[in-house]
């Protein structure tokens, strides 16, 4: 194999359980949420003539990288990188 | 009296995009020299940009990459068409894709990282030590990705024939365009290697961007979200008066409930499979630029959202009688919903924006594709079978050949063979390119399972999968244009008319690729319980638990070890291993 330049020196380092479990669940929720299809396959309320259904998937576009940002800044701190 | 496309080339529009169409071509020969590396000449280089993006060039890159010019053409055509099932499910599939990638592919990327992989199918050699493993994820990717690449060229086309260069009868004139921008992404992608797409998807993504932003106000201000759901909604739930049967869905029912969220999460599962998103993965600089990444790119998803709704915003324009989906062979084809829509609602020059997005947003795609298929290629096919002693230099030269036979052969596809076909390959290839999940994700946290296990469990779903879309049937139907009236004609049915079907022994219709993967990985833990108990020999493991964390320390410090010191770091890391 042709092998670039590496770097291992860092050793494996476990995630401390708390960090990964809040971290899993962090990632957890939207999946949950959009796996419910019948929760949200409705047409009211309405909002600005969008119905339910389509403004309720385009909210999760937006909570979802909150929630990817904070499970990734968990992690960093849990490793204690910065 | 319904006119189709107007006749003639629209001139301003084609100006526009032209005048793009070179600035990306200037772009994609100056990409050569742009981070420029000692030498060209190795896969790490052309093929993955030395593995030194930055956050910023990965979101670009994935974004141009992930979100196709095929993507922003076909999914607001099944809007149009069928709607939310069909359509809309893009929505939760690509919010979904993220905090599921955020868990593994870090892994990949530091074991890639640790043990120069370049192929997803070189880490499955690595990891189980097995030839014919490796050898099915490299021809599932590359059959994934060959009909992936055709249909760029067909958004391509969509946009050509909008802007009247579809009319010529003669069809060697008619293709010109396609194959004059073909041949230049050909010669820039052989030239600059993975950085010519990195640097063209920043025109590209800025484009984009501001076509949709425009859209969207142009719907809030001139239609009224209000009436543009309604105009949908109407269109969907009126039955046809011939069967009797709806026209398509505007919400989900509790007969689509799964199929929906079957497409949507096996949609997502699949989309870091695939060769071409694994390329630009891999080619990011360090571990974290990955997890940033799955923070950033649902930007995209909230234009493909936006973009979809523009579906339903040709549906309200058809009810207007502002547009039409003609073609200018007169026949009805739902993938010119988005380019007439640009061109019925904004003036040429600003329409002219609009298709130069979606043309450059097909170069960008169709470039790492090629890219990616062509290092499957030559790592896991050609080093594999015909020359285990490639050097770095002959493994580039080989790849940048099979780009350019990888592009002709697409071409060749689209111009010669119906357009049907490419789409039927699609679909299946989604369908197969899932099932290499079980050998890669799982093995990125264990080696349990057999190599003989999994090779099966991929074999089965890969037959299961082909079959039962095969048995798909739909009326092959077709509207068209005569003496200025739609006339609707039915020839017979068609295979592959759905990508779901009732998961086995239930009347519950699923996403096919999800239902081959429960067979799939049902199979793959039966046989390695069987194997093991048997003691069948199974293959070394070449890795190391630590290489499955591997980073790189502090960037500026690998980017003067990859630029001054490569030979010796090289050799460095060779005795350090051995």
């Amino acid at each position: 194999m042709s092998t670039p330049p590496t770097h291992r020196a860092a050793p494996p380092r476990r995630l401390p359980a708390g960090a990964a479990a809040l971290a899993g669940v962090l990632l957890l929720i939207p999946c949950v949420a959009l796996a419910l299809v019948p929760t949200y396959s409705r047409e009211t309320p309405r909002l600005w003539g969008w119905p339910f259904f389509y403004w309720y998937q385009v909210m999760w576009v937006l909570l979802t990288p909150l929630l990817t940002y904070t499970a990734y800044r968990v992690i960093r701190r849990a490793r204690g990188d910065r | 009296m319904i006119a189709a496309a107007g006749d003639g080339v629209n001139g301003v529009e084609l100006g526009v995009v032209l005048f793009f169409f070179i600035v990306v071509t200037a772009g994609g020969f100056l990409a050569a020299r742009w981070r420029r590396a000692e030498s060209m000449h190795s896969l790490e280089e052309w093929g993955l940009g030395g593995r030194g993006f930055g956050t910023v060039v990965t979101w670009f890159l994935l974004g141009g990459d992930l979100y196709t010019a095929y993507t922003f053409v076909a999914v607001p055509a099944a809007m149009f068409a069928t709607g939310a099932v069909a359509g809309f499910f893009a929505v939760p599939y690509t919010i979904v894709a993220y905090p599921i990638v955020f868990v593994f592919l870090p892994r990949l990327w530091s074991v890639a990282q640790a043990r120069g992989y370049v192929t997803p199918a070189d880490f499955v050699r690595g990891r189980y030590g097995s030839r014919a493993l490796a050898t099915a994820v490299a021809i599932t990717g590359i059959l994934a990705t060959m009909p992936y690449i055709a249909l760029q060229l067909v958004g391509i086309q969509a946009v050509l024939d909008t802007m009247g260069l579809a009319g010529s009868s003669n069809w060697f004139l008619k293709d010109l365009p396609l194959i004059i921008a073909f041949a230049v992404l050909a010669a820039y992608t052989y030239a600059s290697g993975l950085r010519a797409p990195a640097l063209i998807a920043f025109v590209k993504d800025t484009l984009i961007y501001v076509v949709i932003v425009a859209a969207i106000v142009y719907v809030g201000v001139k239609i009224g979200f209000g009436d543009m759901f309604d105009a949908a909604k109407t269109k969907m739930t009126t039955p046809n008066p011939k069967t009797g049967q709806p026209a398509g869905t505007f919400l989900t029912g509790d007969a689509t409930y799964w199929a929906y969220g079957t497409l949507a999460f096996g949609s997502a599962l699949a989309l870091f499979m695939y060769p071409h998103s694994m390329t630009a993965v891999l080619a990011s600089r360090r571990r974290s630029v990955i997890r940033r990444n799955t923070a950033i790119l649902p930007a995209y998803s909230l234009m493909l959202a936006l973009l979809a709704l523009l579906g339903f915003a040709a549906i309200y324009e058809v009810g207007q009688k502002k547009m039409t989906v003609f073609g200018h062979d007169g026949v009805a084809n739902a993938q010119l919903a988005v380019p007439h829509f640009f061109q019925a609602a904004f003036p040429s020059w600003f329409a002219g924006v609009a298709f130069a997005a979606i043309a450059i947003g097909a170069l960008v795609p169709a470039a790492i594709m090629s890219i990616a298929a062509a290092n499957l290629f030559t790592r896991n096919i050609y080093r594999e079978f015909f020359h285990r002693h490639a050097t770095p230099k002959q493994e580039a030269q080989v790849s940048k050949i099979v780009s350019l036979l990888v592009k002709f052969g697409a071409l060749l596809f689209v111009l010669g063979l119906d357009k049907q076909n490419a789409l039927n390959m699609q679909l299946l290839g989604g369908v197969w390119i899932l099932q290499t999940i079980v050998a890669i994700v799982a093995g990125l946290y264990t080696r349990w399972f057999h190599r003989w296990a999994l090779l099966t469990g991929w074999a089965a779903a890969m037959v299961y999968g082909t079959v039962t879309a095969y048995r798909q049937t739909v009326p092959n139907t077709v509207t068209k244009l005569v003496g200025g009236q739609p006339v609707v004609q039915t020839h017979g049915l068609r295979h592959f008319g759905s990508s779901l079907a009732d998961f086995p022994f239930t009347s519950t219709k699923t996403y096919i690729a999800i239902s081959a993967l429960v067979i799939n990985l049902l199979l793959a833990v039966v046989l390695t319980v069987v194997l093991r108990a048997l003691h069948v020999r199974d293959g070394v493991d070449e890795t190391a638990p630590e290489d499955f964390y591997a980073d790189v320390p502090a960037e500026e410090v690998v980017l003067e070890a990859t630029r001054e010191v490569a030979g010796a770091e090289q050799r460095v890391s060779d005795a350090r291993r051995s």
